[in-house]
């Protein structure tokens, strides 16, 4: 091996060494071990740890790729109008994250962002309604309708089912039948309700107002 | 290469005994790879049709939400990370080991001694594909943008390109004495730096996932840098060999090529948190990486200056060559994009095209137009040496070219138009956000269509892939040109 090409692999080794320690490393250092803090007013632990249900409902939310068109960060007024918009009441910082288990901070807005979902849209009646078919609550969404996570079924001789969806007319299945979400859609609709990333009073939140501090 | 060397090592100051005997070690060099580099590429064209068939079924889903809307394996959400994937892990990285291998093979003058382990690591790169695209569409995605082959299908990839890195290493090590060419720096340093990049991003957010608010800076750290220090260094690599052996003369500076050589090796390694731009991290961080990416006009000049000065008073023979054609088109994009990315990693740009389809033209400027279009050129250059046989048809190449080329520019400049607007409305807090959806929708439209175009050319590639395969009677001794050369022009190579 001559010296030539050893330059080579020392050099390309060096040159990435330098990013891994500055973009791995130091991310996993300084933003790899935050933990729970009481909250200033009721002092119950917060952001609170996500129950069994909605760590469920988030690899639901995983592995139908709702990341792709759904963002999960809410922007300072300066970058975006993602306050005006009623996205948030702050802006997200890390520590808002710890709770979750795989960050879904999204890059694209094809569809609104769902940082705060839960406060916004706190029905599950509405959120069942809008991902059996978008169309219902939302004329004109390009979301892709999810009824693949209902089932139909005849409607039985005691009625109908107590968790049935009342669908509008024309999107309704035909009579005799209804509609009723599975197990997996319930898990996500609870992980929806779940999302109010900047309702938490954490240490940074009150920095983040002022937002001349972090990114 | 310098001037001199490049008279050396093509034989032009040679004598005829000199000159029997680089041809004879070129055909020992070509058979040696035949297997394992056709399989490679082989296979990366098939996953290169099954990607654009996945493309084309997301890109239609985003104006016709109901088009296959019922089978859960074909939802959006799945079929557009299987489409990544597929393009990026079966596509660009499979034909990238084949060409890489190959040029690395052809420039130390030996050949491939490895054929078995590198056949075997050819087939595991295949299963580990094959494996990934299947968990992703039956639900194991794991929704880490990049890497959402679920962590059952890295071993077999993990593995195979352990086998591929062995046999570069064993090819360089072995090389003819001389000196070492720059796409030899490129190709070798890319071999390195993809497993690096897998095998921790992989590592930290999927097998043993680290807290949640340090994912996304790991995440596009490895994203950014699959494209720059991965596709990116391979595709340089076959310009910097294709151009000058095609039109017969040495590249403008090889001073140049050392420079943009290591600048990219490390400013491109910084980039990645510009995706973060306005996210909750401190503002150092994702300073960092819009430094390091506007500092990617070092090396992306000095590219662009030794590449298209190389080129100057050889444009004509753009008319005849497949493989010129294709390389120049890519080397004219990898300027474009570079400097598009530059601009977009600043702040207040960053601010309109974040979140928008922009950055999904800027990606496909990269991956398609730059990356996919010097590999096209390379496999077009490389099979006849394999095979010893000439491609069978110059329409099905002509169909493949003008059918990307077109394809890719009706994408390209719909999308960051639908995208630019899609930005500009969504900072207007006065517009309403199902009124940027419907705007968005004839751009939408328009991508289908250049997709469709796209995949049209894949075809045409594909068939005249399997044709020249089976072929057996084909011996032509004529290179496929787009056109019959008139006397007088330049002598080109395909």
């Amino acid at each position: 091996m001559s010296n030539r090409f050893r330059f080579i692999l020392i050099g390309s080794i060096l040159t990435f060494a330098s990013a891994f320690a500055g973009l791995v490393l130091l991310p996993v250092w300084g933003l790899g071990n935050f933990e729970q803090v009481p909250d200033p007013e009721t002092g119950e632990m917060i952001p609170p740890l996500l129950t069994n249900q909605e760590q469920r409902g988030l690899q639901v939310y995983v592995k139908n790729g709702c990341i792709y068109c759904h963002s999960q960060q809410v922007h300072p007024e300066r970058a975006r109008t993602d306050i005006a918009r009623g996205w948030g009441s702050r802006r997200t910082v890390a520590h808002d994250y710890m709770n979750q288990g795989r960050a879904q901070l999204g890059t694209m807005r094809t569809g609104p962002d769902l940082s705060n979902i839960g406060v916004r849209n706190p029905s599950s009646t509405w959120h069942l309604l809008h991902l059996y078919d978008p169309q219902t609550t939302s004329p004109g969404s390009i979301m892709p309708p999810f009824r693949f996570l209902f089932e139909e079924q005849e409607i039985g001789e005691a009625g109908p089912s107590p968790d049935a969806l009342s669908i509008p007319e024309g999107f309704a299945p035909p009579a005799g039948r209804e509609v009723v979400p599975t197990a997996e859609v319930l898990d996500l609709v609870a992980y929806l309700q779940s999302l109010r990333l900047s309702e938490y009073e954490v240490p940074e939140a009150a920095a983040a107002r002022i937002e001349s501090v972090i990114e | 290469m310098t001037a001199s060397d490049f008279t050396k090592t093509e034989g032009l100051s040679a004598s005829p005994a000199e000159q029997r005997e680089m041809l004879q070690r070129r055909l020992e060099i070509d058979r040696a790879a035949r297997w394992p580099v056709g399989i490679f590429l082989g296979s990366s064209i098939l996953w290169l049709v099954l990607g654009s068939l996945l493309a084309l079924a997301a890109s239609i889903k985003m104006h016709d939400p109901e088009f296959l809307a019922n089978n859960p394996w074909l939802t959006f959400g799945r079929v557009r990370p299987a489409h990544l994937n597929v393009v990026a892990y079966g596509w660009l990285s499979t034909a990238g080991i084949g060409i890489g291998l190959w040029i690395l093979s052809r420039l130390c003058g030996v050949a491939i001694e490895e054929y078995r382990s590198l056949a075997l690591a050819a087939l595991l790169w295949n299963v580990g594909n094959v494996v990934g695209t299947w968990g992703i569409l039956r639900g194991d995605s794991t929704a880490v943008e990049w890497l959402e082959y679920p962590t059952y299908a890295a071993p077999f990839l993990l593995l195979s390109f352990t086998f591929v890195m062995m046999t570069a290493f064993s090819i360089m090590r072995r090389r003819r004495p001389g000196h070492i060419y720059i796409s030899q720096f490129y190709i070798m340093a890319g071999f390195i730096w993809l497993p690096a990049l897998f095998f921790t991003a992989h590592g930290l957010l999927v097998l043993f996932p680290v807290q949640a608010p340090a994912q996304p800076p790991i995440n596009w750290w490895y994203a950014h840098n699959v494209l720059g220090l991965w596709f990116t260094p391979i595709a340089l690599g076959a310009v910097y060999y294709l151009i000058p052996k095609i039109i017969g003369k040495p590249i403008h500076s090889y001073y140049l090529s050392i420079i943009g050589f290591w600048s990219l090796a490390f400013f491109y390694a910084w980039n990645g948190m510009h995706h973060l731009i306005g996210g909750p991290y401190p503002a150092f961080l994702i300073t960092a990486s819009v430094v390091a990416s506007v500092m990617m006009f070092i090396p992306v000049v000095t590219v662009a200056i030794n590449h298209h000065f190389t080129m100057i008073g050889h444009f004509k023979d753009l008319k005849y060559s497949p493989t010129l054609r294709f390389v120049v088109f890519g080397a004219m994009s990898y300027t474009l994009v570079s400097f598009q990315g530059s601009l977009s990693a600043i702040r207040e740009l960053n601010y309109i095209t974040h979140f928008t389809h922009y950055t999904i033209a800027h990606a496909h400027l990269g991956a398609y137009a730059f990356a996919s279009m010097v590999f096209f050129g390379a496999i077009y250059y490389i099979m006849p040496r394999l095979l010893e046989r000439e491609w069978p048809s110059r329409g099905l190449i002509r169909v493949h070219f003008w059918g990307s080329a077109i394809g890719i520019t009706i994408y390209f400049v719909m999308l960051s138009w639908g995208g630019l607007l899609q930005g500009i409305e969504l900072n207007l807090k006065e517009t309403p956000f199902m009124e940027i959806v419907e705007a968005t929708i004839p751009y939408l439209k328009w991508r289908s269509v250049g997709g469709s175009l796209m995949t049209i050319g894949h075809l045409a590639f594909m068939v005249s892939f399997v044709w020249m395969v089976i072929d057996r009677r084909n011996r032509g001794s004529e290179p496929t040109l787009f056109a019959n050369r008139k006397p007088g022009d330049t002598k080109t190579a395909p």
